[in-house]
């Protein structure tokens, strides 16, 4: 039987224990999922979104599927910090796919801001929850989704009403943390009606040392003039896969800034897919990837211009050492009747190694007559000059790369806006170049010895 | 201070250096003159360590030490400066970062305390002014998006903040104007003593007249073909290269 049948006999099985509390709507949204997903199946490498990564050798191995959150009698907040110096968050947790609540399941803060659990929303706000879910991740557009929406039963959900601001950024901290190989689906779902911003910081770890596969999917809808800012760092194990769908909705005006920060794990391919719905809108997407070993990271981003006016920005680095390998894909789409797009593309790489490899692949498909598109790649190596330059000023080869490499990041670093994560992530990105980050057996995480959840 | 025996080098293995003999003492300037694609450069880098040349015979004693064996990082931090005829450009390293890890290398080599962020920049305000150095200069890039002169005049500006024992200035005077000339030249001058030595390779004599020579010396299809006192280059702005060269051949003129 092939993996793709098994999960579809697996859905069957299960389907009345992610039916249980679930709204009715929701019993139609997977049901269509797993049918379209029961003729694509897993996207292969004759995909040609899929050229570069195989996910048939993620999925390969057997992994468990949990079907209810973890029981744990510790607080992980308290063995666990993600923390970043000087920068208040509030902090929320999503562990092996489930919100990890502690007491409310889903909180209402005075300004009617909703942050809790996805599933407590669709019981609580079913009709809030229905206006949006699976709008903008469509099942049909990639087999990856489609399993996700058959499968996730939670993840962290914002509501952010019209006019409002949340003050605190949330960061939020996916933790999968099991006694066996695990495979996670978790469903994030942001809702930022107009007028309104807000800030999320994700980090990606893992607490155990088991294999795992992450398939989530997070859909932000960004109403008129609404603006967001979506941080990630993903600093995992090297037997962690990590395969994240990011759709963004933006209407009129809004203003949404990515940037997605890989410091460590085994596969991780980032998908993203930016529609810009109404005039005026803006989007940023960022990315910096830090990547040796076998490690392999691929970022496919697709920008829909589907109105005038709007403007992207895209700058996508890669860093890659020993026999890692990397891949860029960036669409930028420019629709009729989008006249006036400003839509820029960049992606650097810096390849270490001989055995080092990337692939980088642009792609503009540009249907207007007015617009100003451009878009650009490099792969190469360090500039032999230059590092020669600084070693003949006294500074040794090894720091003369590191200078040169911090440079490389930095512009990328540098988009982030809040500055205490900011200089985090420089601080991060500084240790994970002198190889502090991957020290203890194989893991980027100092795990100690946990008890593991039940 | 340094003593070159018979250097032959290679680039690529195309011999470029035919055994260059040379002894510079502390105190002393010397002079490299000849025409383009002599082999100057290439000396110049292969002191400095570059590892695209190959040297294939030959000595280099600095200090009574091994030169060749060194790391190009150990000999600048053993006193050797090289200015670049073309410096390079380093995008998102800047000038402050880069210095300031340089100059505390070298000191942390000589057994001293680095300099603290605050003490290095102050240490920077001093040699800025004894170059006269922009001072927006220092809060870019690495010579990005400097001009020709400005990207020299950076040259003595590092060599003002690392105070070599033996620098090698290679036509640190081209594409400066007069004035940028005298400020080159007055960092120079400055750095002078007994304890310390230049090499300045240039086409040109204008050079000389600020930065005075004890010894001019003319490399021509990688040899030294004429050594002699100041009054060389002098022979040689009136003269130009063509009896050297017909010299060097075996003709006399």
């Amino acid at each position: 039987m092939s993996t793709s049948q098994e999960y579809i006999e697996l859905f069957r099985e299960k389907e009345s224990i992610l039916e249980k509390d679930s709204p009715s709507f929701m019993r139609e949204i997977r049901q269509d999922a797993m049918h379209e997903f029961s003729l694509t199946g897993l996207p292969d490498r004759k995909s040609e979104l899929y050229k570069y990564t195989s996910l048939q050798k993620i999925f390969e191995p057997k992994y468990s599927i949990q079907f209810q959150p973890s029981k744990v009698d510790f607080r992980v907040e308290d063995i666990f910090t993600c923390d970043v110096p000087n920068l208040r968050t509030r902090l929320e947790i999503i562990l092996n796919g489930f919100y990890f609540g502690q007491g409310s399941m889903l909180t209402r803060l005075d300004n009617g801001i909703l942050i809790g659990s996805l599933a407590e929303a669709l019981r609580l706000h079913p009709d809030l929850v229905k206006e949006h879910f699976a709008r903008y991740a469509h099942s049909r557009s990639d087999g990856l989704v489609a399993l996700n929406t058959a499968f996730a039963q939670d993840g962290l959900f914002i509501y952010v009403p019209r006019g409002q601001t949340l003050k605190e950024p949330v960061q939020v901290v996916h933790l999968p943390m099991t006694g066996l190989d695990t495979l996670l689906h978790y469903r994030n779902l942001f809702i930022l009606e107009e007028n309104t911003s807000a800030e999320v910081i994700v980090c990606d770890h893992t607490l155990s040392p088991f294999r795992f596969l992450t398939n989530s999917v997070t859909e932000i809808y960004a109403g008129p003039s609404a603006r967001f800012s979506y941080s990630r760092v993903q600093n995992e194990h090297l037997n962690s896969n990590l395969l994240t769908n990011l759709f963004i909705n933006q209407e009129r005006d809004s203003q949404v800034k990515t940037n997605t920060i890989t410091l460590h794990g085994g596969t991780i391919r980032n998908n993203t897919h930016v529609l810009l719905n109404a005039p005026g809108a803006g989007s940023e997407v960022y990315g910096l990837s830090l990547s040796d070993r076998n490690q392999h990271i691929d970022n496919f981003v697709n920008i829909d211009h589907a109105s005038p006016n709007c403007t992207s920005n895209q700058l996508f680095k890669c860093i890659l050492d020993e026999q890692a390998t990397g891949a860029f894909n960036g669409r930028i789409l420019v629709r009729p009747d989008a006249q006036k797009t400003v839509a820029f593309q960049t992606n650097n790489n810096i390849l270490m190694s001989d055995e080092a490899k990337m692939n980088s692949k642009p792609q503009l498909e540009i249907y207007a007559d007015d617009v100003k598109c451009s878009h650009g790649a490099t792969t190469g190596q360090l500039d032999e000059n230059a590092l020669f330059y600084m070693q003949s000023r006294g500074i040794p080869r090894h720091e003369a790369r590191m200078l040169m490499l911090y440079a490389f990041a930095h512009e990328v670093i540098e988009k982030v806006d809040v500055v205490p994560l900011k200089e985090r992530i420089n601080d991060l990105v500084d240790k994970r170049l002198r190889g502090e980050l991957s020290r203890c057996n194989n893991c980027s995480m100092a795990c100690g010895n946990l008890s593991l959840p039940k | 201070m340094l003593s070159i025996k018979d250097l032959r080098v290679a680039i690529g293995g195309k011999e470029i250096l035919f055994g260059i003999n040379l002894e510079v003492k502390a105190g002393e300037v010397h002079a490299i003159m000849g025409p383009n694609g002599s082999g100057k450069s290439t000396l110049a880098l292969a002191l400095a360590g570059r590892d695209l040349i190959d040297v294939i015979h030959g000595s280099v004693k600095y200090m009574g030490e091994n030169l060749l064996e060194m790391d190009p990082e150990e000999r600048a931090k053993k006193g050797i400066f090289l200015g670049f005829q073309y410096p390079v450009e380093i995008p998102g390293v800047s000038m402050v970062n880069f210095m300031k890890t340089a100059v505390n290398e070298q000191r942390i080599y000589q057994g001293k305390e680095p300099l603290s962020a605050g003490d290095f920049l102050k240490y920077m305000r001093e040699k800025k002014e004894l170059v006269e150095f922009d001072s927006q200069l220092t809060n870019r890039s690495v010579n990005e998006g400097f001009s020709g002169g400005e990207k020299k005049k950076n040259e003595i500006f590092q060599m003002a903040l690392l105070e070599p024992k033996l620098a090698i200035l290679d036509e640190t005077d081209s594409g400066l104007d007069i004035d940028a000339l005298k400020i080159v030249a007055k960092g120079v001058n400055a750095m002078k003593n007994k304890d310390k030595a230049t090499i300045v390779i240039t086409h040109y004599q204008r050079l000389l007249d600020y930065i005075v020579p004890d010894q001019v010396h003319v490399l021509f299809q990688g040899r030294i073909v004429k050594s002699s006192g100041r009054e060389l280059a002098l022979e040689l702005e009136e003269k130009g290269y063509d009896w050297i060269k017909a010299e060097a051949n075996g003709h006399t003129p």
